[in-house]
């Protein structure tokens, strides 16, 4: 314990000096970019008014003395923030402190960077070690194409196409009644077919027969969707609908056993199965009790916390030798469920949220953070938030998830090679055991490292986004004011990114020390 | 299972040596990266696709150079206004091929979008170039000086070159391109190039670290080589590989960090031409003009997929442990021949030179 604690004091000293000179090196490159002079110079009003104002100007903004005066100043405002006095300045055209307009922006830009971030990780992840698994395969080299291919893509470019096509045409679809057209399931079915059989590997017949499977699934699922017009009123809490959701919790009680221990482990699958009859039993009390009580995000975490410990209860009452696994197995199964119950709730808003004033029948927005004075409950709001936050949060997915895919590929890659894969094998341990349990963790170890490095490069990823979705997070404050000639409000920006990037480096650091055994740290 | 890892040597494994060994027979180490590079197929690929993009992008509308104005092919420029034709829709032959008057349509004013994603495409060539240079060179002496002399100038520029790293690039290239897109093109490329060559830097260092420890070096050093000498003749040649690979993933990211400022408005600014420019002028337009912003975004993903695919072909040719591997068909082929083409000593040090790869399908 004691070295990570010199180690930690020696990193945190060291970033505070880096901040200190990054800080004020941007300041001094801000405070040369802008000029806020420039409109008036270019104004055609009368030289002698003219002058004056660019005077009144230059002495508010003290833009006649030296730089280094200035950013002193501004430090000192700055590192009020360590006793809770921050003054990072004020916007000189409205006079707004820099700390207010701050505040609500953070909360945005965070929102979307964890949302694209954990997504693009999950997504990322699987996709990466599914093509390791499958080296020199079809589907390995269509997934390395396609992350060239991501790699390649501009930001801003595919954030201007999903606004301007995925959320039109969507929207439309909705419109129309959410009906797909007989080319739309073909379509669908195929693709998903031939990418899951492919996904699956094994022989021709093989990629036949869970391709066929999987594309047949799909297509009954858009044809059930245009028969009970799921995408106008997905759910209403009617009977229907609870065996709707008690197939799904038992289709993930099964996935989450194969996953975790395997089929075979009776103890743990029993588990996951009455997991999802306590989850299915609970629906009508669950919808009783959201009528009763004002949502809150905080409730959510709690109730999933409390999810999770009741799976473990009923892991740890099957008993059994391995009673931990099923707790394990429990937990997850459990959340799980009470993730599909929350977004059965949320889909019950889904025709009021469309059908309301404020949105006139077309969800998914294309601009803004949220749909301005909309009233409603929690759900209406959580609603909203994710139909405005979808396409960005698309965008940065697309444009960060090929890097996660090619490095747990690589690593995964890495980590078959190793002899504790093949002592495993040799102990005729079964070919999930050895992927899940031992090739699994260490190929995602080194993501330890490279996602909060990675989490900068989504920021600003974000600021293309922000500006293109018109969203009023941080990215979009620092565009906004960087042409408007105002340096507080970019200061702001680069000052929480200052700070943002050594943390992050140095919580890569601690968390690899944590995970790998064999990685010291020393300072 | 296609990664069982068996620890018996089974043919499979001699066959591609067989055929990486015959590839590499009496070849000297140039020869050797050519061959690999231009047996990549994505990257050849993308080497012509992209010879294709220059010549088109430069003679079409043409260029100025040093004063010297070439003209093209092309029957507009990007000042002419000619008349909108067919309400600006692109020209074609069959509703689909683009081609006739204005393949690309026209913008509302009557520009003609092909002759302005031609220049455009020209700036971005132009970014690419400079930056790469500009980059490669700064990454090479800053990497190349503090692995050769390591101490406190190593730990110095390592500083600085993390501090240089904690922006994430776009937000500083925001703010140094909002000082200069005044300038012309060329200067925004060459401060674009100084805020790229971090992990150039940082490799070549690594690089030049484990190179100086080699016994080549230290007879150049006994011999009464000086350091800038061993620096440049000894040691740079070897750490090449690693600079040109890392220089072309550089290029593609340059390509992409130029078109995303332009299109913020910090980048290129008319009267020059950039394609995030044309993207973000037009991007009002898209439900009535799509074909406005579809071909510029096309462009520059042409560009920056093509450069990635020639770096993942060097990528491949430099690295010595990289191992061709052979289609299902050709392994079968070579399975038929299998008994006639190894032979039994062949066996044994192909056996014993095995490299690690583990599984071998």
């Amino acid at each position: 314990m004691k070295p990570m604690i010199t180690f930690l004091v020696r990193r945190l000293t060291t970033s505070a000096l880096v901040v200190l000179i990054s800080s004020f090196l941007m300041y001094f490159l801000v405070a040369i970019a802008v000029d806020p002079l420039s409109t008036l110079r270019a104004s055609t009003m009368p030289t002698l008014a003219k002058q004056q104002q660019m005077a009144h100007l230059t002495a508010v903004l003290r833009l006649d003395e030296p730089i280094i005066t200035r950013y002193f100043d501004w430090l000192k405002g700055a590192s009020g923030c360590l006793y809770g006095q921050c003054n990072l300045g004020t916007n000189w055209k409205t006079h707004e402190a820099v700390t207010s307009m701050l505040s609500g922006a953070v909360v945005t830009t965070v929102q979307l960077v964890l949302l694209a971030t954990v997504i693009a990780i999950v997504v990322g992840a699987a996709i990466g070690i599914i093509s390791a698994l499958r080296q020199y395969s079809g589907f390995d080299y269509s997934i390395t194409f396609l992350s060239f291919l991501m790699y390649s893509l501009p930001v801003f470019w595919v954030a201007v196409m999903l606004k301007s096509f995925l959320a039109i045409d969507f929207n439309d679809f909705i419109q129309n009644g959410g009906q797909f057209s007989a080319g739309w399931i073909i379509g669908a079915a195929l693709v998903t077919g031939l990418a899951v059989g492919a996904a699956c590997g094994g022989g021709r017949a093989r990629l036949l027969r869970i391709g066929g499977i999987t594309a047949a699934l799909v297509a009954a699922l858009m044809l059930y969707s245009n028969v009970s017009d799921f995408f106008v009123r997905p759910s209403s809490g009617s009977p229907l609908d609870l065996i709707k959701v008690l197939l799904i919790s038992v289709a993930i009680a099964f996935g989450v056993t194969t996953l975790s221990t395997g089929l075979r482990n009776r103890k743990a699958l029993y588990t996951s199965l009455t997991v999802a009859a306590i989850g299915g039993g609970l629906y009508y009390p669950m919808l009783f009790f959201w009528n009763g009580v004002s949502g809150s995000w905080l409730l959510m975490i709690g109730l999933a916390v409390v999810s999770a410990a009741v799976g473990v209860g009923v892991g740890y009452a099957w008993g059994g030798t391995e009673r931990s696994r099923s707790a394990r197995t429990g937990a997850i199964t459990a959340v799980l469920v009470a993730a599909v119950l929350f977004l059965d709730r949320l889909a019950q808003t889904w025709y009021d949220y469309t059908n309301s004033t404020w949105v006139h029948g077309r969800p998914i927005a294309t601009s803004g953070d949220s749909t301005p004075n909309l009233a409603g409950s929690f759900w209406m709001h959580t609603t909203d938030l994710l139909t405005h936050i979808a396409l960005p949060s698309i965008t940065l997915v697309l444009v960060s998830m090929a890097s996660y895919t090619r490095y747990v590929r690589a690593s995964t890659l890495e980590v078959l090679n190793q002899d504790y894969i093949r002592t495993a094998r040799a102990k005729g341990l079964t070919e999930r055991t050895v992927i899940m349990r031992h090739a699994f963790r260490n190929a995602l170890l080194p993501l330890a490292s490279v996602v909060p490095v990675d989490i900068l490069f989504i920021l600003g990823g974000a600021l293309i986004t922000e500006t293109v979705f018109g969203w009023s997070g941080m990215g979009h404050l620092f565009v906004q004011s960087l042409h408007e000639e105002i340096l507080d409000p970019v200061m702001g920006y680069l000052l929480i990114v200052a700070i943002l990037a050594p943390l992050a480096n140095i919580v890569a650091d601690v968390l690899y020390a944590v995970l790998d055994p064999r990685i010291r740290v020393d300072a | 299972m296609t990664n069982d890892l068996h620890p018996v040597d089974r043919p499979a494994d001699h066959l591609e040596n067989a055929i990486e060994l015959k590839e590499v027979m009496g070849l000297s180490q140039g020869q050797i990266v050519r061959r690999r590079f231009l047996h990549h197929r994505g990257a050849i690929v993308g080497l012509i696709v992209l010879a294709l993009v220059i010549l088109l992008a430069y003679s079409s509308v043409g260029f100025s150079f040093l004063g010297l104005d070439v003209p093209g092919w092309w029957r507009w420029t990007i000042t002419d206004l000619p008349d909108i034709v067919n309400s600006g829709d692109p020209s074609t032959v069959g509703g689909v091929i683009p081609w006739g008057i204005h393949p690309f349509g026209q913008d509302d004013v009557g520009h003609d979008v092909f002759a302005m994603v031609m220049k455009g495409t020209q700036t971005s060539i132009m970014v690419m170039i400079v930056v790469g240079v500009v980059a490669m060179v700064i990454g090479i002496v800053v990497g190349a000086i503090s692995g050769y002399y390591r101490g406190w100038t190593d730990q110095a520029l390592m500083r600085i070159t993390d501090l240089f790293l904690t922006f994430p690039v776009i937000v500083v290239g925001a703010v140094l391109g909002k000082r200069f897109n005044e300038a012309p093109p060329w200067i925004l490329a060459v401060v674009l190039g100084a805020i790229l060559w971090m992990t150039l830097a940082r490799l070549v260092r690594g690089e030049f670290l484990a190179l100086r420890e080699r016994e080549f070096v230290d007879a150049a050093r006994v011999s009464g080589a000086r350091p800038a000498r061993i620096i440049f003749k000894h040691i740079l040649p070897n750490a090449m590989g690693v600079i040109i690979v890392q220089t072309t993933l550089l290029m593609s990211s340059a390509v992409l960090l130029e078109t995303a400022l332009s299109f913020l408005g910090f980048g290129i600014n008319p009267p020059n031409v950039s394609l995030g420019w044309l993207v973000s002028n037009y991007q009002s337009a898209f439900s009535a003009r799509p074909w406005l912003f579809w071909w510029p975004g096309l462009i520059i993903i042409i560009l920056a997929l093509c450069i990635n695919f020639i770096g993942d072909g060097l990528r491949d040719a430099f690295d010595p442990r990289q191992k061709k591997v052979p289609s299902a068909k050709a392994m079968a082929k070579a399975d038929s021949n299998a008994a006639a083409q190894t032979t039994p000593m062949f066996q044994r040090i192909v056996g014993f030179g095995r490299s690690k790869r583990g599984s071998s399908k």
